[in-house]
């Protein structure tokens, strides 16, 4: 292909891509509603957008009741004052939200959603993705996320409030020390697959998933995404008892909408990337044969996730703030490095032939 | 730690599977108590006069200074409620109203009484101020609407013999 059509399918594929994923978010935010009500004995949002069955003598079912939830909250955000405070730096101010937003978006650019595929006469190879093959992904997905807090500081600077600045500090000082426990537990898929690529460390996950290798790793990266993605137990930034909304305090409108957008999007972006270091990607039953399944499963992964972090908001308490610190400098960073140096060690080993003696007993 | 995280875990998975509490309210309502006190109603005997005699110890009663009386004189030609007086104004402002039952205690007829209705919403506040075509309950089916026209003599009395609590 000349590099022309890889724009242009990149183009077309990104555009179909952030498509489903702004309509995704709408749903996670559904999602997250009626399965949080669930367990806390509710019904959830159920108004907007049923469909009615009639039934004699009874009243009438309501399927799929809250379906269009999503469409009436946009519309609501939509048509809200857009209200600026006067004391506020303007351009910060209108910037962090987008800046929240994008790398929310532009992770998923590397995330494969299926195998070697064609899809309208186009081959995908060596999987479908905006940006397929990318050898340093994983590396793209750790800068890009870092970025991501450059929104939530800038706009708890930009809101000239004390809340919003509390938060933005406690954004950057809980995102910097997750950070380092999340790349380490990402650096054990990498060293067992021996690529950044993410389609070789799905490959290799051929056999059988990074999480049964490397339990501690996973475990990890799911405590320190959660962190990374400031969801309960690790909402320090937008406690509501202590901070009123933290660092959106002052926003209002679709640029409020925009930071939840933003924390949605990167909700699923997180799940697509556990999905693929530890979960096996778009791999699953059959799928050598039906390369669509790829997207099938991979959706069902991410929605599995999903759940689960929805399911840990509705279980555990907030983190106090030095108990957060505590947790994530002295307990993740050292248990990702001892993990880190077994599992070098243990590769190093198996290379070698160590195990070899161990293995042909078991065999 | 771990293990503990895990048990609340499964506490909140084992309420997943329970049925909802929520009760569907505009289409579901649940019953009020027997000594509910919900929005007045003007009460009638059974052969359609009303019970108000227009004597205000509601309104004197009233802490938040709610309702309005205005009595007028009955005359056997057009008699509203038994004795000489009957309520021609009767308004009471339910933004002022806190639903403390003493008009009901105060009033020597019984005529009004807090009943049910608890759905009070307006879109201003002078449609707060319901007036007596809205509290006055409908004519029982055996009685006639006021005002009647009656013998003369008949109702001289505007407080009924009550039994003596027992």
């Amino acid at each position: 292909m000349t590099p022309g059509e890889i724009a242009l399918r990149a183009l077309i594929v990104g555009f179909v891509v952030t498509m489903a994923v702004v309509t995704g978010f709408a749903y996670t935010t559904l999602l997250e509603r009626k399965l949080l009500a669930r367990l806390q004995h509710r019904v959830g949002p159920n108004r907007a957008g049923y469909i009615p069955i009639p039934r004699r003598g009874k009243r009438e079912l309501r399927l799929l009741g809250g379906i269009l939830q999503p469409a009436a909250d946009a519309v609501k955000l939509f048509f809200k004052e857009d209200v600026t405070p006067g004391q506020v730096n303007r351009f910060v101010y209108s910037l962090a939200p987008t800046l929240a937003v994008i790398p929310a978006i532009m992770i998923l650019a590397v995330i494969p959603w299926a195998g070697e595929i064609t899809i309208f006469g186009a081959h995908f190879t060596p999987y479908f993705a905006i940006a397929p093959g990318l050898d340093v992904a994983l590396l793209f997905i750790l800068a890009i996320t870092s970025v991501g807090v450059y929104g939530i500081v800038l706009a708890g600077w930009a809101s000239n409030s004390k809340y919003a600045i509390l938060g933005g500090i406690r954004a950057s000082a809980q995102m910097v020390s997750y950070e380092l426990a999340l790349s380490l537990a990402v650096i054990a898929p990498i060293m067992l697959a021996g690529s950044l690529n993410l389609g070789e460390i799905i490959e290799a996950q051929r056999s059988v998933w990074f999480v049964v290798l490397q339990p501690l790793a996973a475990g990890i990266f799911i405590i320190a995404a959660l962190a990374e993605l400031q969801r309960t137990p690790f909402d320090l930034l937008e406690a509501e008892q202590e901070l009123a909304a933290g660092y959106s305090v002052e926003y209002s409108s679709m640029r409020f909408g925009m930071f939840f957008m933003a924390e949605y999007m990167k909700m699923v972006s997180f799940s697509a990337i556990a999905v693929v270091l530890f979960f096996g990607g778009y791999r699953g039953p059959f799928v050598d044969q039906v390369p669509a399944l790829g997207f099938v499963y991979m959706l069902l992964k991410i929605f599995v996730g999903l759940c689960l972090m929805i399911w840990i908001r509705a279980t555990l308490p907030r983190l106090r703030y030095d108990r957060l610190m505590a947790l994530g400098w002295k307990t993740l960073l050292p248990l990702a490095v001892v993990n880190l140096v077994v599992t070098a060690v243990v590769i190093v080993l198996y290379d070698a032939g160590a195990f070899n003696s161990i293995l042909a007993i078991l065999q | 730690m771990f293990g503990e995280i895990l048990k609340g875990m499964a506490t909140t998975l084992k309420h997943f599977f329970k049925p909802p509490v929520t009760i569907q309210y505009p289409e579901v309502k649940r019953p009020v108590r027997n000594r509910f006190k919900g929005r007045h109603e003007l009460k009638r005997y059974d052969n359609g006069l009303e019970k108000c005699i227009g004597c205000s110890l509601c309104a004197a009663a009233c802490p938040a200074d709610a309702i309005f009386v205005e009595a007028a004189e009955n005359r056997d030609e057009a008699r509203f409620s038994p004795g000489e007086r009957y309520a021609k104004t009767y308004e009471i402002n339910m933004l002022r109203c806190i639903f403390c039952g003493y008009c009901e205690d105060a009033c020597p007829t019984e005529a009004i009484v807090l009943e049910n209705n608890y759905e009070l919403s307006f879109y201003d506040r002078a449609s707060a101020i319901y007036t007596k075509e809205m509290l006055i309950v409908p004519v029982p089916p055996n009685g006639k609407p006021t005002p009647q026209e009656v013998e003369p003599g008949v109702y001289n009395r505007s407080i009924p013999d009550m039994e003596n609590p027992k």
